[in-house]
């Protein structure tokens, strides 16, 4: 009971934070718009893939990118509560670590679930149609992010300051983005990159939404559902462990 | 174990590699008493009051706090004491009402008690006509005061205090001495203090150990611990002071010089200072005080006590967390 309304606690914190930083949100939004309006548009000039223009191809990943960037960065937070005793607050709290974890989790999943929302929104300006995809993706969403918080609060746990953090942060987010099908298809890529690109867990989130989405799918729904859920459990199993760990 | 003993702790040691940053801590606190751990700056007192909150780990050596042992029960330690870090812990993008249900909750205090005891507290340290407002928007001494009113929120046996005071200017500082004494008054409460300023151990604290270098190199009341230097103290400015004759008068306690400056500890020096003065020799000043702790420190760890810098102000680290934003 207890543990409950503690992680009810930690996740309402986060929420209320994010809503009162009015800047976070803009700043995060930014960036996937000129992707889609810019690199996307530019491109969708001349090329079209999987039988869609190249703007409504990526917008799934823009998605998933608003994802990658707002979640693995969230992670920064946990420098800033270190350095003040904000996180001791916490776990001095008679709550466990995993639970403690788990609430910084839900907090950034939603952050970044409201961000995806906002670029969802945009579906129609890019010529992609609502559809119950668009629910059923939020499913995959939600899986994906857990993972995807999960990193960033592992990176934040074991780093101790903001500048590595960026450094790090910069350092996994690109990759995760780049190789993961969010710009272009995985069909024929070099071997190299194919391996990559196939042990990237979000690849088959991008999969999820682009088939949810447009019908396209290269790996299909089961199996990205696995990927996803066994991602999730395992950063859940290593974030808990690094906040057992942590040095305050 | 005297049933009123409410924290226990035995041979408590910390060790950072080769550095024994708490080499060996005993000692007990009472039901009601307020204690209080005084040293410099890295003297050790924050790492054990860490470590007797659960958050760190003992190298060796343990402690129970009402009755729970601080490495096999944390669970029940942590619903036992009430923390007020030293660093600033509430979070200032909520309103001092939100950062107060929050701790309510991850506590577990029933929720048809949390807006009791918030509201409570809140009037205990004069912030009901505050609550609403940011914590980005409080002051320092605001701050401190929402901090010890939510370590109080869910009802501990033991407050631990971590240097209160740190960094606040002298007028806040009084305020918030006035809060733990009309804490002190009104709730049945033990309270551990660590500070490193003299005077505020002296004001607060029913008992203090002195730490230096992990150790507690003294445990007792500031009462008796002054009492226990011998006398007052006379402390001297001049050049060539004859101490051969000095060093003779019954009442001198103790002799000290150092470069131009003469501290003797003498039993009731009013009215003996007119024979030292006599015999000493020509002197630039004089200055007649009562012991203090000061005096208390330099007795027993063979130096003078000093105010290192301190490691940024609570202000400083205010700023620093908004920087963020």
């Amino acid at each position: 009971m207890s543990e409950l309304s503690g992680l009810y606690a930690l996740w309402l914190r986060e929420f209320k934070v994010y809503l009162r930083e009015r800047s976070r949100i803009v700043a995060a939004v930014v960036s996937p718009l000129l992707w889609l309006f810019v690199f996307g548009a530019g491109l969708g000039s001349q090329v079209t893939l999987a039988n869609v223009n190249y703007q409504a191809y990526i917008y799934p990943g823009v998605i998933v990118m608003t994802m990658i960037f707002s979640s693995i960065f969230y992670g920064a937070n946990v420098i800033w509560d270190k350095r003040l005793d904000f996180l001791k607050e916490v776990l001095v709290a008679p709550i466990n670590r995993s639970t403690a974890f788990f609430g910084k989790v839900l907090g950034g999943a939603t952050d970044s679930l409201i961000q995806a929302t906002i670029i969802m929104f945009l579906a129609p300006l890019v010529g992609v149609s609502f559809g119950v995809g668009f629910l059923i993706a939020y499913v995959f969403i939600f899986i994906a992010l857990i993972g995807l918080v999960g990193v960033g609060l592992i990176i934040g746990a074991w780093m101790e300051s903001p500048e590595g953090f960026s450094l790090l942060g910069g350092f996994v987010t690109f990759p995760l983005f780049f190789l993961s099908g969010a710009l272009f298809p995985i069909d024929n890529l070099p071997n190299w990159l194919a391996a990559i690109t196939i042990a990237n867990p979000v690849t088959y989130g991008v999969d999820a939404i682009r088939g949810l989405m447009l019908g396209t799918y290269h790996f299909g729904l089961v199996v990205d559902f696995a990927v996803l859920s066994a991602f999730a459990i395992a950063m859940m199993a290593l974030g808990t462990y690094s906040f057992k760990r942590m040095k305050l | 174990m005297n049933s009123s003993v409410i924290v226990d702790v035995k041979n408590l040691r910390k060790q950072y590699g080769e550095f024994p940053a708490v080499d060996g801590l005993s000692f007990s606190i009472e039901e009601g008493e307020v204690f209080g751990l005084l040293g410099p700056n890295g003297a050790g007192k924050t790492t054990t009051l860490h470590m007797l909150a659960t958050i760190l780990r003992p190298t060796s050596g343990t402690a129970s706090i009402n009755g729970y042992d601080i490495v096999r029960q944390p669970s029940k330690v942590r619903k036992s004491i009430g923390m007020v870090f030293q660093e600033p812990s509430s979070d200032d993008l909520l309103t001092g009402a939100e950062n107060l249900r929050m701790h309510a909750m991850l506590y577990g205090v029933p929720s048809p008690l949390r807006e009791e005891r918030a509201k409570e507290v809140l009037e205990l340290v004069d912030l009901t006509d505050r609550k609403d407002g940011l914590v980005k928007h409080y002051s320092g001494g605001m701050r401190r005061r929402l901090e010890i009113a939510r370590g109080l929120l869910h009802n501990p046996k033991i407050l631990f205090l971590d240097e209160p005071t740190l960094g606040l200017d002298p007028q806040t500082r009084e305020h918030i001495w006035k809060y733990v004494e009309r804490l002190v008054a009104e709730q049945k409460i033990s309270i551990i203090i660590t500070t490193h300023y003299m005077d505020e151990a002296d004001r607060l604290c029913d008992r203090i150990a002195i730490v230096d270098h992990g150790r507690i190199v003294v445990d007792d009341s500031p009462e008796v611990l002054k009492r226990a230097l011998g006398g007052d103290m006379v402390r001297l400015t001049m050049s060539n002071p004859k101490l051969e004759a000095i060093r003779e008068m019954p009442f001198v306690k103790k002799v000290e010089v150092r470069d131009r400056t003469v501290l003797l500890t003498v039993e009731d020096a009013g009215s003996h200072a007119q024979e030292i003065l006599a015999v000493i020799g020509k002197v630039d000043s004089v200055e007649l005080r009562p012991p203090t702790l000061n005096d208390v420190f330099l007795q027993y760890t063979g130096r003078e006590y000093r105010e290192q810098g301190e490691e940024g102000g609570y202000w400083q680290r205010i700023m620093t967390a908004e920087a963020r934003r």
